[in-house]
């Protein structure tokens, strides 16, 4: 497939040179019971400090190909190495977003946010003190002692990016999480990732199911294709996301590949 | 027997008599009034009704307090009940450790499930005081069966709400711990246990109610001693004040004991509904 608009290259294999792969994910193939393939020869790398989105219908994996990454799911074959080290597990160097947000009801966003680190056995005054960075840094401040009934979903939400950044991992990996919110809170939690990534110098990893959000935020897009899960093409758009936020949704480059992967997906929907 | 599937997962637990005592926040005072209200009605409604002369062996309200005070200053009722919570207490400390911990080795490991599992079920469904006569065979006519009557009404109940409280653990809260690195220890300790208290506690809540049924039981069909020798003896000399003081008595015993229950379990495990308070 060729690339139709300027500035966006795509195609398999159009890895950038500078950044040494952090993830380097080999022909992984996941089979669930009811031989189902979940997903087929997939072959990828991360590459350091980048955001990539994982996009495709449902159906297409890119949920179990991050828990496959996250060490929360062992492929049926093929393997996941970080920074060179096969993956058996979840390790310190990468932390997980989750699209419920998976908060404890019974903890305050505070101990929330610092889970990671008390299950590290880091002293509580410490992790207290590290969880209300990240608490202010998302924009939480004042809300330490609440419980996460008392927030909304966006909210909750925030708390789960805080615990995720908290304990300072090389990789974050973000499934669906703003799929769960509201758009207008959508909306502006975009807007903060872009303007976290300039902060924090953190390789993402982004599962996500909506077009415009996997341009609006990611360096590279990996679209799979579904039933199996395939990698079906790599754009990686040239939106320049410094400025203003709202100037990137009228972006010609920004507008041309919502258009461009929305007519590579259509075949794939009833 | 009330059964473990019929408990509300996480809602704040109706279970046992006094359950239903969940006092709201700002309505706390005169929620209260209401009750104390509605307790009035009762005792003047019960006053009213014995003395319209329903049943000879009805007594009045005032009767049966009078009868109660009389109880409490001869030490007659002192000596019953401290003799009833020495198999009471022993029984229900048994099974809370014995059922959580069966309970909770069964909703963590299948292997244990597999094994108990038809036993609890077993035990839940029969109906335990048919048994009580075939322990005493067994164990004769002591506190050993009395403490197993206890057992055999509070365990079962206890033991499945444990077993279904951790098998509902929200498989999400487990994959994020999973996923910050947490050991299986700290699994079961910071997520298994919190989120399935309020289950587990809705079942010994059940189990202490039942339990309160098993002792009583077993003073009267094994031996007349304590709170079942005090309603039998009223009963055969015809003191019917006396052996409704003492029934009522140890029904509001157990209403308070179950209902202090669940305040044990806000306070220990759950400070977010404490919050809502």
């Amino acid at each position: 497939m060729a690339a139709t608009a300027t500035g966006v290259r795509t195609g398999p294999g159009a890895e950038p040179a500078a950044a040494p792969p952090v993830i380097e994910v080999r022909n992984v193939r996941q089979v669930y019971g009811g031989g189902v393939v979940a997903l087929d020869g997939i072959t990828l790398d991360f590459a350091e400090g980048r955001l990539t989105s994982l996009l495709g219908p449902s159906g297409c994996g890119k949920t179990t190909l991050l828990k496959i990454v996250g060490g929360l799911l062992a492929p049926t074959a093929g393997e996941v190495l970080v920074r060179g080290r096969a993956v058996t597990g979840p390790g310190p160097e990468r932390a997980f977003v989750f699209q419920d947000f998976a908060l404890m009801p019974w903890a305050t966003v505070e101990r929330n946010v610092a889970f990671g680190l008390e299950l590290r056995g880091v002293p509580k005054a410490e992790r207290l003190e590290v969880a209300r960075h990240y608490i202010a840094e998302v924009g939480l401040a004042g809300f330490e002692t609440r419980y996460p009934h008392e927030l909304s979903g966006g909210m909750r939400q925030r708390v789960g990016l805080a615990r995720a950044l908290a304990v300072d991992a090389e990789v974050l990996l973000m499934d669906e999480p703003f799929s769960a919110v509201d758009e207008q809170t959508r909306r502006k939690f975009q807007e903060d990732l872009i303007r976290l990534r300039e902060v924090e110098n953190k390789t993402f990893l982004f599962v996500t199911h909506s077009i415009e959000e996997a341009v609006y935020v990611s360096d590279r897009i990996v679209l799979l294709s579904p039933r199996p899960g395939r990698v079906s093409r790599i754009i990686e758009p040239d939106i320049p996301r410094d400025g203003d936020p709202e100037a990137i949704r009228r972006h010609p480059v920004y507008l041309d590949t919502v258009e461009q992967i929305w007519h590579g997906l259509r075949q794939y929907v009833d | 027997m009330p059964h473990a599937d019929s408990m509300p997962g996480r809602v704040p637990p109706a279970g046992g008599p006094g359950a239903a005592a969940a006092p709201g926040s700002e309505a706390g005072g005169s929620l209260l009034a209401w009750r104390l209200a509605s307790v009035v009605l009762f005792c003047l409604a019960w006053e009213v009704a014995a003395r319209a002369g329903i049943n000879f062996a009805f007594p009045s309200f005032t009767r049966t307090v009078g009868a109660f005070l009389e109880m409490v200053l001869d030490g007659s009722l002192l000596v019953a009940y401290a003799r009833t919570l020495e198999p009471l207490v022993i029984g229900i400390v048994l099974s809370l450790v014995i059922g959580v911990g069966t309970g909770v080795a069964m909703g963590l490991r299948d292997d244990v499930e597999w094994l108990t599992l038809p036993v609890v079920i077993v035990m839940q469904a029969a109906p335990m005081a048919a048994l009580i006569p075939l322990v005493t065979f067994v164990y004769g006519i002591g506190l050993v069966s009395k403490v197993l009557a206890v057992m055999m009404l509070a365990l079962p109940v206890i033991a499945m709400n444990s077993y279904k409280a951790v098998r509902n653990v929200s498989p999400s809260l487990l994959a994020m711990s999973a996923a910050f690195l947490a050991t299986r220890w700290q699994q079961i300790r910071k997520i298994v246990l919190p989120e399935a208290s309020p289950m587990i506690f809705a079942g010994i809540r059940l189990g202490v109610a039942e339990g309160f049924s098993g002792v009583v039981l077993a003073e009267l069909l094994i031996t007349p001693t304590g709170i079942g020798d005090l309603i039998t003896f009223h009963r055969s000399v015809a003191n019917f004040g006396h052996m409704y003081a003492v029934i009522v008595s140890i029904v509001v015993f157990a209403v308070v004991t179950v209902t202090a229950l669940q305040y044990a379990e806000t306070a220990l495990f759950r400070p977010e509904k404490r919050s809502i308070r």
